[in-house]
């Protein structure tokens, strides 16, 4: 793994396996830390980027599209300088430092172009894509891009695709969520318009995505009405981390004895903050409103 | 489940805390995590146990330092400690209670030599 930009080796973009490795050396600092050391990694396209709080660029080997990202996982390199006397370090820093950093900057690049990013979190087959692909449809010739992160496939990608809009799939192999760091990479590759829309599909899973900032304005938990209304009390973080809670798959109310009350009165118990729309990605139903929140935030990034 | 990605985590800021401090081994290692952090302690170290082997702190002491769960309750306005999320407001009994805190995740500090 490239201990300074988290790349793990063997990243893959676009289905393909990076077949060749090279070494370089760069210099970063994060937070109050700066150090530069040499390291190898594996991958082969020509970017410049920036984000967490490090600057590297490198060009190298065979270029072609960047709609593809694979992660998996690796080990980090040690560096055990000379002997010295036992003593006690304060260290008071978070374990999240890394990836908080990543987002900070994934952030700034958002800010820099009034977009506003979502970050749509829920667990498996809720329905996520199907109401992203309804929602491009129905936003027109808004400026828009999608990130969609699974483990494995790029079915999601190529669904959004389908639609005529912008989409990177990140794989993330066995990891559970997405964190800053895919997210800045798969910015860098998407060239976001100013004032774009930008939505981002975590892994679903309702435990992990919680925790790892990507720098997005929102989380949007989507919650489909087929799954239980206890849902939120069993997995309170996300529905905790969230500004707004989707209820979808309402159509599918009626057949499930699915009490749409009581799901809403258990999101606002764990958040008392938290809007919820009731939502059918399937007849359209209750998309105004969603649609209407969305440029609501898009408004709100807005500089004057 | 994400105790692995902590692991790492955690492992990063060993790593780059050895270059800055020169020191040799890791025997104590402290951290502070929040009752609502989501985290599995025992996951947690197994996750360490793996992901620290080859680093300074194998083999090191793990202490991990519960840090109180804290909410704002919307009933009352007052904020108060609870042991768990689903708790309600031991003032008022209300269950409508936003955390505040508690879902920290940290490195406090280690002992070193
Ligand atoms: N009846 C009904 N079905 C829906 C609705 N939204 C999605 N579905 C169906 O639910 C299934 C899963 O939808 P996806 O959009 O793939 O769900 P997802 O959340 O993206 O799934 P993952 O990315 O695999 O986690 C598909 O069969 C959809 O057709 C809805 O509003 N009503
Ligand atoms: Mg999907
Ligand atoms: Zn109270």
């Amino acid at each position: 793994m490239c201990t300074v930009c988290g790349c793990s080796s063997g990243p893959k973009i676009d289905g393909q396996t990076h077949a060749h490795s090279h070494a370089h050396t760069h210099e970063h600092s994060h937070g109050d830390l700066t150090h530069a050391h040499p390291h190898a990694h594996n991958h082969s396209h020509d970017h410049d980027h920036t984000h967490g709080d490090h600057d590297h660029a490198h060009s190298h080997g065979s270029d072609h599209d960047h709609d593809h990202h694979h992660y998996g996982q690796g080990a980090a390199g040690v560096s055990v300088p000379g002997l010295s006397q036992a003593r006690l370090i304060q260290i008071e820093t978070d374990i999240l430092s890394k990836n908080n950093a990543y987002a900070a900057s994934n952030r700034r690049v958002l800010a820099a172009l009034d977009a506003f990013a979502v970050n749509l979190v829920s667990s498996p087959g809720s329905g996520k894509t199907t109401l992203l692909c309804r929602t491009i449809e129905a936003l027109g010739d808004q400026p828009l891009a999608v990130i969609e992160g699974d483990q494995q496939t790029s079915n999601d990608a190529d669904r959004i695709r389908a639609t005529g809009a912008r989409a990177v799939q990140v794989n993330t192999g066995k990891g559970c969520h997405l964190d800053g760091h895919m997210v800045g990479h798969a910015m860098d590759d998407l060239r976001l318009a100013p004032q774009s829309l930008l939505f981002i599909e975590n892994v679903g899973n309702l435990v992990c995505p919680a925790a790892f900032d990507l720098g997005e304005d929102a989380k949007v938990a989507i919650l489909s009405v087929t799954e239980g209304e206890d849902k939120p009390l069993k997995y309170p973080d996300m529905f905790t981390a969230a500004k707004l809670a989707i209820l979808n798959k309402i159509d599918l109310a009626p057949h499930c004895d699915a009490d749409l009350d009581a799901y809403e009165a258990n999101l606002k118990r764990i958040n008392p903050n938290i809007t919820v729309l009731r939502v059918s990605a399937r007849t359209g139903e209750g998309m105004g409103a969603w649609l209407d929140w969305l440029r609501a935030g898009l408004a709100s990034k807005a500089r004057p | 489940m994400h105790e692995m990605s902590l692991a790492e985590g955690i492992r990063q800021i060993i790593d780059t805390q050895a270059a800055a401090h020169g020191f040799a081994r890791v025997t104590t290692l402290r951290l502070e995590i929040g009752r609502f952090a989501g985290v599995e302690k025992p996951a947690l170290e197994f996750a360490l146990d793996v992901v620290l082997r080859g680093s300074s702190a194998e083999g090191a002491g793990v202490e991990m330092i519960d840090l109180p769960g804290r909410a704002l309750c919307y009933d009352c306005g007052e904020v108060v400690e609870i042991a768990d999320r689903l708790d309600p407001c031991p003032l008022c009994g209300s269950g409508k209670i936003m955390p505040q805190g508690g879902d920290e995740m940290r490195i406090k500090d280690m002992e070193v030599i």
